[in-house]
């Protein structure tokens, strides 16, 4: 996708193709990243609704935590988009996201 | 031979012959080509043309929509918005409106919507004047316009439907800026011929084959590009506007064939075999630099004009081929650059062009006609003495030369 020059763009900057938003990889403006705990996730949703990008994956995947609680659904980031601006792990009722600096390439 | 069949084009296609000023001339040129939508504001000297846009408006003979904004920033966005939609559009302006639409032109040229405005220059504030130069245009000349500067008020109809012919040419999808002398023009009554509708309309049939906004296909327009996107879409617009020059070459010919007239990105009077050539644009300093290139060959001076129609993109080609073999040329700008090396605008032009195609003579820079200070004939005349002086000496001024100044 960079290598497009000037002659491949629409003039005008104009967007042709709607919904293409997700094209665009956001994840790279990130300076932390959001890890979910998924045995101490409680699967509020509450993260899921705050997520401004957004960039938290409703998932149907069921999950059987340590202490033996099974879930039928397992919410994880997705990388590609989050910016990491942490708004999931400050709404976390239960503490279950933890902010990560991302080091190293 | 040639001028028969071009005067028998004429015969057939001239509806009437009436007595305009260069703003009647451009109201009736907009009223031909059936725009859709009007955005404006009044300014002196500007005013005239919307004033008789809304009579053809309210008398029904013109069906467009008119929208009386309350500033000029305005006027240029309501036809921004209009344009993108896919409408024909018009607006018009001079000085501090078109300094109030500044970050609109940019606007309007990289979202490359084929808006078409007319501009009777004017000298800018401060001091408050309201009389006519082209400081305003001048400003504006980085913003990526398509610019032409007419010299008669039939010039200025004539270029107002050739404007949204290029403007809306699928190689070009830009706007468009026709200037002219701010009262001098714009207030005073020519002849001019008027074309029946019929064969207008045939040389600019709507061209909606660009992208527009359209709920049945959306798309986004205006968008923010990220520093990895902007410098392509940037120099997109910039190469249409030097690749522009091909298709305004075109759109002349094409002109000159239906309508019978003889339009070029550059006029040339007498400069065949002119030692001294006078560069400038619009009416006053053209026609004035005309009569003096006259009464200067009378008495034995070899002078000749060279008028800049086409200002940007700058023909350069055209121009120096225009002056090549001639031993000096001035150029006389109507407007300044204050703080430049030379404070005339368009002797940067001339002398870049010049510089770039490796021709190397003595050209004067020369200021006059702000605000209006008249010019005279003879204020030309002299110039060509002053030529014929320089070349004999070899010596001649290194700083612009400030005409009509008192000192």
């Amino acid at each position: 996708m960079m290598r497009l020059t000037w002659r491949d763009l629409p003039i005008g900057g104009f967007v042709i193709e709607p919904g293409n938003a997700r094209n665009n990889l956001t994840g790279t403006w990130r300076t932390e990243r959001p890890v979910i705990d998924q045995d101490a996730c409680i699967r509020c949703r509450i993260c899921w609704m705050y997520c401004p990008e957004p960039a938290i994956l409703e998932l149907n995947k069921p999950y059987t935590t340590r202490g033996g609680k099974k879930y039928d659904m397992t919410y994880e980031i997705d990388y590609d988009h989050c910016k990491g601006c942490g708004i999931c792990a400050h709404e976390c009722p239960v503490k279950a996201i933890k902010m990560i600096p991302e080091v190293g390439g | 031979m040639m001028e028969a069949k071009m005067l028998g084009i004429r015969e057939e296609i001239v509806k009437e012959r009436l007595g305009l000023t260069s703003n009647y001339a451009a109201a009736y040129a907009v009223k031909t080509v059936d725009v859709d939508v009007i955005a404006a504001y009044p300014i002196t000297p500007q005013t005239t043309i919307i004033e008789k846009l809304a009579e053809f408006v309210a008398n029904g003979e013109l069906d467009a929509e008119y929208i009386p904004v309350e500033s000029e920033h305005s006027a240029l966005s309501a036809v921004v918005g209009a344009s993108a939609a896919g409408a024909r559009v018009f607006t018009a302006t001079a000085a501090q409106g078109l300094e109030f639409m500044h970050e609109v032109l940019h606007i309007t040229s990289g979202l490359r919507l084929p808006v078409v405005m007319a501009v009777p220059g004017r000298a800018l504030s401060a001091p408050i004047s309201i009389h006519g130069d082209y400081q305003d245009i001048m400003n504006a000349r980085d913003a990526g316009w398509i610019m032409i500067i007419a010299s008669s008020a039939q010039e200025v109809y004539d270029s107002i439907i050739m404007a949204y012919r290029i403007a809306e040419d699928q190689r070009v999808l830009l706007p468009v800026m026709v200037s002219y002398d701010g009262f001098l023009m714009s207030h005073t009554t020519e002849p001019v011929e008027l074309y029946h509708e019929e064969y207008v309309r045939k040389f600019t049939p709507r061209n909606l084959s660009r992208y527009r906004l359209d709920p049945r296909k959306p798309i986004t327009v205006g968008v923010i590009a990220s520093p990895d996107w902007y410098y392509e879409i940037k120099y997109q617009a910039v190469h249409a506007l030097r690749e522009s020059k091909q298709v305004i070459k075109e759109v002349h010919e094409e002109f000159n064939k239906a309508f019978g007239t003889n339009y070029d990105l550059v006029e040339k009077y007498m400069v065949d075999d002119a030692d001294y050539v006078l560069i400038t644009y619009g009416g006053a300093s053209s026609g004035n630099a005309k009569e003096a290139a006259r009464r200067a060959r009378e008495r034995g001076l070899r002078a000749g004009v060279v008028r800049i129609r086409l200002f940007r993109p700058f023909p350069a080609d055209e121009l120096v081929n225009a002056v090549k073999d001639a031993k000096i040329v001035a150029v006389v700008d109507r407007a300044l650059t204050p703080g430049d090396v030379y404070e005339g605008p368009v002797f940067s032009d001339v002398v870049s062009a010049l510089y770039s195609r490796n021709i190397e003579k003595p050209v004067i820079s020369v200021v006059h006609g702000i605000s209006q200070r008249t010019m005279l004939a003879d204020d030309f005349y002299n110039l060509y003495k002053m030529l014929d002086e320089y070349a004999k000496t070899g010596v001649y001024p290194r700083s612009t030369v400030f005409l009509g100044l008192r000192s």
